[in-house]
């Protein structure tokens, strides 16, 4: 009698089968994260109509309609407005921009003597780069040449008047290079001095701390436009006879006061967030009180502070732009001035000025606040609850 | 050989006095103190001195003093005949009317930016991410240059104003709209407005007092609705439209009658609520992401629908989050409308600068500036503080 073995073992596992058609691909994506519901889909279709309706007209402007070099104003207006394009154009003038682009970064600084900025420029970025870079080695180096060797050289390369280069007046400096050069004074001025506040801020000496608080709330209630005419106006009065204050540096003196200010309220933030037995454990190993704020808990207030502090460094760059007001010209300052000129004044050439002036300090901005994010995720060693 | 008793007896070695805290506390103050004094009234003798040779005489009496300069935009009466004081009230206005307009936009576009960034729609999520990108990064003034030389500026003229709809024309000299005009018995209408919100309030407190005895729901939203927009309505009509509207004329050269808003306000006004905006759309998002996805989860268990979980749930939440940094926006902006000065909006900073130049009283304008500031700075964080005290966790 013979049966048939019905018996059966699966050697083979059956190949998966690839995910249902409306599971994958780019139909998925779409309709999870477009068209999930009927709201949902009439929101897309409402962004997808904003950017129709704003995109292209941008990039005709910035881009297919611009006129790129030219000699003068004629090539960005339009022939009833004495230029030679055609009635109803409308495009960006980056010829204006190409034209004064040297202005904007050196403002009148002396022409023969501009390899000085630039060679300048070259220090910084060489300097700054490998800083920034958490991999290259011998830091303390690297920061003593950025931040005492540096300002030394800077100051003799920029303002001149010895080592046989010709001496530049402020009053000649404009562009970039005010607006980097107020920053980086500002930036490590402000980083010290907003912590010697904070410090001062929660300090145990009555006299101390009530000047901290005082300083530090009155500068944060008011305006930078205010503190600039103070500086401008008020420090040549509080100066004895005879004794005045390049412009350039009162701009610097008021800069640097009003971003300590913020800065201590920062570094505060932090102190405040250290865990008293920190205090305690310096104490008790006998440490006084600098070895204890230096070693032990600035160190780890700062670290958790680095975003504020970046965020204060983005807000002094920002704020530079206001030192216009004292009559000095920064790069938003300059393009503005440029305005004026009658041989480039055309509809086209204030937007056009703005947009360069605006993706400048975008892309400064952007760039500080990304790398803060970055430098906190590589400093969060997971002390964070 | 020494005893041990001896030891033992003698007094506990004493640090010397240079070594106490407390007296060196003390050195330091005291050094400090002086310090700051010298420094203080050396810069007094230097400013008098200067002041003396300049032949600037000190104190607030110039305030009462004709100002002799016009002011463009005026809530309050003014002329030229009027005092300097005057002038600086005038100011004073100013500024506040475009803080208060403008922080009222920005926390509205700050809103719907901070939620849209969160919305599950890719679209949405990336629109409101490039809109706070952008405008996070650039500095404010240069907000206030692109509305004021960029796009309000290069607007066609008085005589090809752009037509808009009710009657509001666009052109580069400000923004023109029907003044509406209040005829007699108006006032019924402001009555009934008043009458209506004092009604809604009471109305809110009677069914939060139901719904926390019984349970029981009263939709107060739309009952307030209906009360502020149905009884003023009402008032109008039984009072026969007691409105007419001043709309504004096309003439020879320019448009006439209607209210204008000036280019100066008017891009003062928008690049500082479109900046802040970007600043308030952050906090919310952080505000909204710092309640844990656990309260969602559990009010749905509950069975709670979605739009309620947001409003009853989340929202109270995450606004003990948002409210702090959310003060502290709304102080920036209103120091932020003292870039006013750049394009000659007459702001409190722009009015003082006049002064200063005219009569040449530095300390005593900064000084104004300072006081005033200080106090708009206290006043809103007093506010702000009541109503977060109001929002905070009570907790037993």
């Amino acid at each position: 009698m013979q049966t048939k073995d019905l018996s059966f073992v699966r050697i083979e596992l059956e190949p998966a089968r690839p995910a249902p058609a409306g599971e994958r691909g780019i139909g998925k994506w779409l309709r999870t994260n477009l068209f999930a519901t009927p709201v949902d889909a009439v929101l897309t279709i409402m962004g997808l109509l904003i950017i129709a309706y704003v995109l292209p007209p941008i990039i005709r402007w910035a881009f297919i309609d611009a006129v790129w070099s030219g000699p003068n104003r004629t090539v960005c207006a339009t022939v009833s407005q004495g230029g030679i394009q055609p009635d109803g154009w409308s495009g960006a003038c980056w010829a204006f921009v190409n034209a004064k682009f040297q202005q904007f970064m050196y403002g009148r600084y002396t022409f023969s003597e501009r390899w000085r900025v630039n060679l300048t420029a070259i220090m910084f970025v060489a300097l700054l780069v490998p800083l920034l870079m958490p991999r290259v080695p011998k830091k303390t180096l690297n920061a003593i040449a950025f931040f005492v060797v540096f300002p030394i050289v800077a100051f003799f390369l920029l303002v001149g008047g010895a080592f046989g280069l010709a001496y530049v007046p402020t009053n000649l400096w404009g562009g970039l290079l005010v607006t980097m050069v107020l920053s980086f004074v500002g930036i490590s001025v402000s980083l010290p001095l907003g912590i010697l506040l904070a410090l001062g801020r929660r300090s145990k000496l009555p006299v101390v701390k009530m000047l901290c608080v005082a300083f530090i709330e009155t500068v944060r209630g008011v305006p930078l436009v205010t503190v600039l005419f103070m500086a401008s106006v008020m420090l040549p009065l509080f100066m004895p006879a005879g004794m005045s204050f390049d412009r350039f540096a009162r701009a610097l003196v008021g800069v640097a006061l009003f971003a300590s200010a913020y800065m201590a309220e920062v570094v505060r933030g932090g102190l405040q967030a250290i865990p008293k037995g920190q205090y305690e454990g310096a104490n008790s190993l006998g440490l006084s009180y600098w070895q204890s704020m230096g070693l032990i808990v600035l160190p780890q207030a700062l670290k958790l502070v680095i975003p504020g502090i970046v965020n204060n460094f983005i807000g002094l760059f920002k704020d530079t732009s206001l030192v216009y007001i004292i009559g000095m010209f920064d790069l938003l300052g300059i393009v503005r001035q440029n305005f004026a000129d009658a041989n480039w004044a055309s509809a086209q050439t204030p937007m056009s000025g703005l947009v360069f002036a605006g993706a400048v300090f975008w892309a400064f901005c952007f760039g500080m606040s990304r790398y803060s994010i970055y430098m906190e995720r590589r400093l969060d060693t997971g002390h964070r609850r | 050989m020494a005893s041990p008793t001896s030891v033992h007896d003698s007094e506990p070695a004493r640090a010397s006095w240079f070594y106490d805290p407390k007296i060196r506390g003390i050195v330091y103050q005291v050094l400090v103190a002086v310090l700051l004094v010298v420094f203080v009234y050396w810069i007094i003798g230097n400013t008098t001195e200067n002041l003396r040779r300049a032949n600037i005489s000190s104190g607030f009496g110039f305030l009462n003093r004709r100002s002799g300069f016009d002011i463009s935009q005026t809530l309050i009466e003014y002329s030229a005949n009027s005092t300097f004081g005057r002038a600086m009230m005038v100011g004073l206005v100013n500024t506040i009317l475009v803080a208060v307009i403008g922080i009222f936009t920005a926390t509205i576009i700050g809103f719907i930016i901070g939620v849209g960034r969160l919305s599950g729609n890719w679209l949405i999520a990336k629109i409101c991410a490039v809109y706070v990108e952008i405008f996070r990064n650039i500095p404010p003034l240069l907000v206030i240059f692109f509305w004021y030389l960029g796009v309000l500026a290069v607007l066609p003229g008085a005589r090809e104003s752009i037509d808009l709809p009710f009657g509001t024309y666009l052109n580069n000299r400000g923004f023109y709209m029907p003044k509406p005009i209040w005829s007699e018995g108006a006032w019924l209408v402001g009555a009934a407005l008043v009458l209506a919100l004092v009604m809604s309030f009471f109305i809110a407190r009677k069914a939060h007092q139901r719904q926390m005895a019984t349970g029981q729901r009263f939709p107060v939203l739309w009952t307030s609705l209906a009360l502020i927009v149905g009884l003023p309505l009402l008032a109008f009509v039984v009072m026969g439209f007691p409105i007419t509207f001043d709309v504004p004329q096309q003439g020879a050269f320019n448009l006439t009658g209607g209210l204008d808003v000036k280019p100066e306000f008017m891009s003062l006004y928008l690049a500082l609520s479109f900046y802040t905006a970007s600043f308030i759309a952050e906090i919310v998002r952080a505000g909204i992401l710092g309640v844990s996805k656990g309260q969602t989860e559990a009010a749905h268990a509950l069975g709670i629908r979605p739009g309620p979980t947001l409003r009853l749930v989340v929202i109270p939440q995450a606004m003990r989050i948002v409210i702090p940094p959310l003060t502290s926006q709304y102080l920036n902006l209103t120091k932020n409308s003292s870039l006013a000065v750049f394009i000659g909006y007459p702001d409190l900073v722009q009015i003082g600068q006049t002064t200063m130049n005219q009569t040449g009283q530095a300390i005593e304008v900064v000084a104004i500036w300072m006081v005033i500031y200080l106090g708009l700075s206290l006043a809103t964080s007093a506010f702000m503080n009541w109503f977060n005290a109001k929002m905070a966790l009570v907790e037993r």
